[in-house]
């Protein structure tokens, strides 16, 4: 039994004959100290999968066990760090966290909660901004204190849903690093959304392509690509030469194509029937 | 410093007064002098335009009351206010000093002696009726906000009890002051028999009146704005397991501030219009029964005092809505208000 198994699981939404399927035959069975990456295009249902991971939402079919146990609601043991940070903007960088920590470890003393909390800043590399509204940080530095609060939760398993898709290019990159690093810290199970092949690969051990939808029947996961081959703790610079990371990354590449190809044989291109009408020509001589 | 005072006067209102501070610290002069005329100037440039066109309108239209009075009448008759209410003061206290002078010879003569004070009872002047208008119009605010508030969470909510109680809100809202009016006066006189001296009954009618009109904007925009939480705050809620209560108090009413502020800013200004209707037709002793007074006394000054109490009126008015955009903008986080 993995610590975490999804079995058949199919989410639609509406009814009727607005009913639109989402995700259909999901099969994901994820091992403890795990990280698991699940590969898509935007808008293939990769938010309502990590949504139903977390209990935010019910499945219509199958099932989806966390140590054995049926996922049923959303709770603490599963932590969900949001694509757009979710902080509250009202409070600081340390009161964000400070939301979480006071909840869940009301019996907890306030020096060790205060402690727990600091422990968090400095993880993500905030120590310093702890007194800072969100909107006095950075998009980068947002999502550190998203990533910070959620780990303070003492969560069982991390679920990112795309956490650095809304970053730029650079700021990406370094926090793909930091979250290699505090990965390797304790080694928690995490499950990762993401669109980007590169980021998978740097930091996941398997990665599942998410197949989009055909004829509105649902995406589901594809064929697992293993990465247990590149050693951590894997270096940027030097993956970029690594034959292994080329040859995966274009398999990986490849699949994708075919997927979006197979897809495009399957639009009937339907002949448009153009009116009979000439242009009239008035002879005016 | 400097950037600092100009952030609080922008955020007080007060931005057209930034170019003049600008300039007295002799930043870039010519734009200064360009940037006054166009904030200063120009209003004051039209404020003067209306006035001369009031002054050549007034005196071709004659009523009986005589002609309608002119800007120069009206500024007169702000001074006659102004002295009433100096005499009136003045009397209040000679009255005082004569009372506690007698209780005092009293008491000198026989120490055992109950003395009396009483209240002096002498009629309210124009700055009494402004202040009796701004309580009754709170009270009847405070008595909205207390039920639009809460509701309005709820309906956010819950899209239950929006869809059950949105017929009643549709057909309510649109109800004039002066249609509730002769209903609560009913029902106020029938329940509230034995009026207390500090609540009389017509100030009790007023105040429920204000506040069954001005609750709409804010049961409204509050439950527009509870229900277009972002999702992902409640989420934050539900994965932290959070209580009703604490939901409540430390994700929804935060997140919807902004826009309940701008709800309790419609709700104020709507009750300062229906406040001058229905003190009018309650006989509540405020600004629109001192219009309801004038106009029915019909001296020669009633039009012109009239005149007053409308700029007053607009004057208050204008202020009670800066003072709630200024709370609007403290609740928002730096978010971008309107």
């Amino acid at each position: 039994m993995a610590f975490l198994e999804l079995n058949g699981v199919g989410k639609g939404y509406g009814s009727g004959s607005k009913r639109v399927e989402v995700l259909r035959d999901i099969d994901l069975h994820v091992e403890e100290g795990e990280f698991v990456a699940v590969l898509g295009f935007s808008g293939t249902g990769k938010t309502t999968l990590i949504s139903l991971i977390a209990g935010l939402i019910e499945p219509d079919a199958g099932e989806i066990l966390l140590r054995g146990k049926k996922v049923d609601g959303p709770g603490p043991g599963r932590g969900v760090v949001f694509q757009n940070y979710s902080l509250l903007p009202w409070l600081t960088a340390r009161q964000n966290i400070g939301l979480a920590v006071d909840h869940l470890f009301s019996d907890w003393d306030a020096d060790k909660r205060a402690a727990h909390i600091d422990q968090h800043l400095k993880m993500v590399n905030l120590a310093a901004a702890g007194s800072k509204l969100p909107k006095e940080l950075s998009g980068g530095m947002r999502q550190r204190v998203s990533v910070a609060r959620t780990l303070a939760m003492n969560p069982d398993i991390l679920l990112l849903d795309e956490p650095l898709g809304a970053l730029d290019a650079l700021t990406r990159g370094s926090l793909q690093g930091e979250i290699a690093r505090i990965w390797a810290q304790d080694k928690k199970t995490v499950v990762l959304i993401t669109n980007d092949p590169d980021e998978a690969i740097f930091l996941a051990d398997r990665i599942f392509p998410l197949t989009p939808a055909v004829d509105g029947e649902g995406a589901t996961l594809g064929p697992e690509f293993g990465v247990e081959n590149l050693p951590r703790p894997r270096d940027k610079k030097r993956l970029n030469e690594n034959a292994d990371y080329k040859h995966l990354r274009n398999r990986i590449t490849k699949y994708f194509m075919d997927v979006r190809h197979e897809q495009r044989k399957n639009i009937r291109h339907e002949e448009v029937l153009l009116p009979d009408l000439r242009p009239v020509v008035w002879e005016t001589a | 410093m400097k950037d600092k005072l100009i952030s609080t006067l922008s955020f007080a209102g007060f931005g057209w007064c930034v170019p003049v501070i600008r300039l007295t610290t002799g930043e870039d002069p010519n734009e200064q002098i360009r940037q006054i005329f166009l904030t200063i100037g120009v209003p004051v440039l039209t404020f003067g335009l209306f006035l001369l066109l009031w002054n050549g309108a007034a005196s071709g239209v004659r009523t009986n009351l005589g002609t309608v009075p002119g800007p120069a009448q009206v500024v007169e008759q702000i001074r006659s206010l102004a002295q009433e209410h100096r005499e009136e003061r003045q009397k209040r206290t000679e009255f005082y000093a004569r009372q506690a002078e007698k209780n005092k010879a009293q008491l000198a003569a026989n120490p055992t002696e109950a003395v009396k004070v009483r209240k002096f009872t002498g009629r309210p002047t124009y700055l009494d009726q402004i202040f009796t208008s701004l309580r009754t119009v709170f009270t009847g605010f405070l008595i909205a906000s207390l039920i639009a508030v809460p509701l309005g969470i709820l309906c956010g909510m819950s899209k239950t009890l929006m869809t059950a109680l949105n017929p009643l809100i549709q057909i309510f809202k649109p109800v004039s002051p002066v249609a509730w009016l002769p209903i609560v006066t009913m029902i106020v006189s029938a329940v509230y028999v034995v009026p207390r001296e500090w609540m009389p009954k017509s100030y009790v009618i007023s105040s429920i009146t204000v506040a069954l009109c001005c609750m709409w904007p804010s049961l409204i925009n509050t439950a527009i704005g509870v229900k277009s939480i972002d999702k992902d705050y409640i989420n934050v809620g539900r994965v932290l397991r959070l209580g009703f209560f604490s939901r409540v108090f430390r994700i929804v009413l935060p997140v919807s501030m902004p826009y309940i502020f701008a709800g309790l800013r419609i709700s104020l200004g709507v009750g300062w219009v229906v406040l001058i209707a229905s003190e009018m037709l309650s006989q509540n002793p405020g600004l629109g029964k001192f219009v309801w007074d004038e106009f029915q006394n019909g001296s020669s000054q009633s039009l012109a005092r009239i005149m007053v109490a409308a700029f007053t009126i607009g004057l208050v008015g204008f202020v009670l809505d800066r003072i709630m955009i200024m709370l609007h903008q403290l609740v928002s986080y730096g978010q971008e208000t309107h």
